[in-house]
């Protein structure tokens, strides 16, 4: 077991390492530091200036270790990231560390209603249609989940934001105010749109692990002994597809953190969502690597968690 | 190469197509199991197929252009321009502003139109017919997603089938890079790649052919990682048949059904994705994406401009929906572990 974890830990950091060198080849060597500040300082700025500015950012060195062995940027990369120092923003010279540390929570208070109540409308939802399988409220439902997939989240942000914020007004059609009496009021909308976009595959998914449990000799045998249907669903078919499920919701726990990019920044919900897509339209190369750094190293310890937890309850378990 | 103008490279890239899909039609039909899964599929899913048809016919209408042909004192496009069927139906329906559906005046400021009554889903800001951008819309459309799977397929292939296939380092090397990329957000991923390669439909098919190909490369990798034990390729092996013989004749058919069923479902998903991405400013001209980005602050205004968003909302719904329920059924239609479940 202890070699199996130590194995496992290795290769984490191994994909950390890898997805460092990826960040590395695309913001320094596919985009060059020198295309960076020509796009912080527009096309025309003189050479000079552009020195100074590559300077000022920790630009001005060799990218590659065999240019010199003692100061060059790969080695700084790897140095700052792991080190989660992550430096001024290029665009307006904000710490980073500290725009993401306000952005959390703001995010944070998007994502985890929205993933709790999301299983508590898609769980029941698919529970109905797993039971009423190969019925027209199988198909309808069905039908109804490929129609709700193929709308673009675009389209629902925009007209929920039209029909209940402007006609209906019922809420604020965007703002964020952190205030626990006013939060509830700015959070419905897209709690709301975020749901409604997310169920069509979510429900989806269930009915298929549902039907698959539904296939097995102990709900044969539990049929066979007189339970009711109602009761196997329950009692059998759902309680022992709570391991998919648990692992699909384990693995979604490190992207609440990361936030949602399109419902933060339509509703104005000053999240990491928001200061990805600001970084985007800003050309804040430093920024953008960061959040995809950040993303990528929340998923690799969700995932360890994950496979060394299953490691500790399942010894069939073997890290290939 | 340099001599050739783009839009002879679009009509000859047509050519191609329809070539591929006659090539397609003779294999189909030349071997039973498919042939019966095509006529399954038809039997389940004509609505969707034909709607289907509907928007590749749309598109490669708009690919075939050709010049002049125009008539004199045409002022809204360049005299030597090419242009396709489509551009040639709606040729002289461009206004000066907006025009609501069917109406005979200007929206803002009354004024007559150009054209009165023609505009049957209105025009734009800049006064041209919805209904003509939306057709347009479709071309590109399936340029994403037939593009960015003509990238994203093969080279997931090439590293599944290598990896399951040899295995060893390369396999390691394979997986490692799958966990690598996977474990890095799609969106964010996407968004960095665009920023980095540049604007343009090429970059985005390139950036979104880089973010879509793991998931395959990891089921074509455990695939072949089975199929390389069967006996029959066991038996190919015994018998001093070349690797790559035994890869093209005995592993890669195995998978075509996976193929197909990921090109499907990859499909709507990219013109989705595209779709977020002309939100955020790096998409692919002409898309239905930009048409819904631009029109969105339109419904603010009162009375409000709504059939742009309409009209560009539906093509794109129109689509997606077609192609989401084609490809349920081809799942159903293909995947043995469907058929055996009897779910």
């Amino acid at each position: 077991m202890g070699a199996y974890v130590l194995r496992r830990l290795m290769y984490g950091v191994g994909v950390v390492l890898g997805v460092l060198f990826l960040l590395f080849l695309l913001f320094f060597t596919v985009t060059a530091p020198d295309d960076i500040a020509r796009k912080a300082l527009g096309e025309k700025a003189p050479a000079e200036v552009i020195e100074q500015w590559k300077a000022n950012h920790g630009y001005d060195r060799p990218l590659w270790p065999w240019q010199d062995l003692d100061d060059n940027l790969l080695f700084d990369h790897y140095r700052k990231m792991l080190t989660f120092d992550f430096g001024l923003s290029d665009a307006d010279d904000a710490p980073i560390m500290e725009r993401i540390k306000q952005g959390m929570g703001p995010s944070l208070s998007l994502t985890v209603p929205l993933l709790i109540l999301g299983l508590i409308a898609a769980i029941p939802l698919s529970l109905l249609v797993a039971f009423f399988r190969e019925t027209y409220i199988d198909r309808m439902g069905v039908f109804l989940c490929v129609l709700a997939m193929s709308v673009s989240s675009l389209l629902y942000i925009i007209g929920a934001q039209y029909l209940i914020g402007k006609i209906l007004r019922w809420y604020p059609i965007s703002g964020f105010d952190a205030d626990p009496m006013m939060l509830p009021r700015f959070l419905a909308l897209p709690v709301m749109v975020g749901i409604l976009s997310g169920i069509g595959g979510d429900v989806r998914f269930y009915r298929t692990v549902f039907l698959e449990e539904s296939t097995r000799d102990f709900v044969r045998t539990a049929r066979a002994k007189g339970a009711s249907e109602a009761r196997i669903m329950t009692a059998h078919v759902l309680r022992n597809a709570l391991i998919p499920i648990l692992t699909r919701v384990v693995l979604a726990i490190p992207f609440l953190f990361t936030g949602s990019i399109l419902l933060e920044a339509f509703f104005g919900i000053p999240g990491l969502g928001s200061i990805t897509v600001d970084a985007i339209h800003a050309n804040d190369f430093s920024t953008l690597r960061t959040m995809v750094y950040i993303g990528s190293l929340l998923f690799i310890v969700g995932q360890l968690a994950t496979d060394l937890s299953y490691g500790l309850v399942d010894p069939r378990v073997r890290f290939e | 190469m340099m001599s050739i103008e783009p839009y002879v490279a679009s009509n000859l890239m047509t050519l191609g197509l329809l070539l591929g899909i006659w090539g397609a039609t003779r294999w189909v039909q030349a071997r039973r199991i498919w042939r019966e899964a095509a006529r399954d599929l038809w039997s389940r899913r004509r609505l969707a197929i034909v709607f289907a048809g509907l928007y590749v016919t749309i598109g490669l209408l708009d690919s075939v252009s050709w010049k002049g042909g125009v008539p004199e004192g045409m002022t809204d496009v360049l005299p030597n321009a090419p242009l396709s069927v489509i551009d040639r139906a709606f040729l002289g329906t461009k206004e000066a502003s907006y025009s609501a559906p069917f109406a005979a005046v200007e929206f803002s400021g009354g004024a007559p139109l150009k054209y009165p009554g023609s505009h049957v889903l209105g025009t734009d800001i800049l006064g041209r017919d919805v209904l003509y951008m939306s057709l347009k819309g479709a071309r590109v459309a399936l340029l994403i997603g037939g593009v960015t799977s003509l990238i994203a397929i093969p080279l997931a292939l090439l590293f599944g089938v290598g990896a399951g296939y040899f295995g060893g380092r390369f396999d390691d090397f394979v997986f490692f890079l799958i966990s690598t990329l996977a474990s890095m957000p799609g969106l964010l991923l996407l968004i960095a790649l665009i920023m980095v390669l540049g604007k343009g439909t090429f970059a985005v098919c390139v950036a979104l052919g880089i973010t879509s190909w793991v998931g395959f490369c990891r089921l074509s990798r455990a695939e072949t990682l089975k199929l390389r034990e069967l006996d029959y390729v066991q038996a190919a092996r015994a018998l001093g048949v070349s690797e790559i013989r035994i890869i093209f004749r005995h592993i890669l058919p195995n998978l075509a059904h996976l193929i197909v069923i990921t090109f499907v479902l990859m499909f709507s998903g990219l013109v989705l994705s595209e779709a977020v991405l002309s939100w955020l400013g790096i998409g692919v001209d002409g898309s239905w994406g930009q048409m819904i980005d631009g029109a969105r602050n339109e419904l603010s205004r009162d009375p409000i401009i709504w059939w742009n968003i309409a009209a560009a909302g539906s093509a794109l719904f129109g689509l997606i929906l077609a192609v989401n329920s084609v490809g349920d059924a081809i799942r159903d239609v293909l995947d043995p572990r469907t058929l055996k479940g009897g779910s």
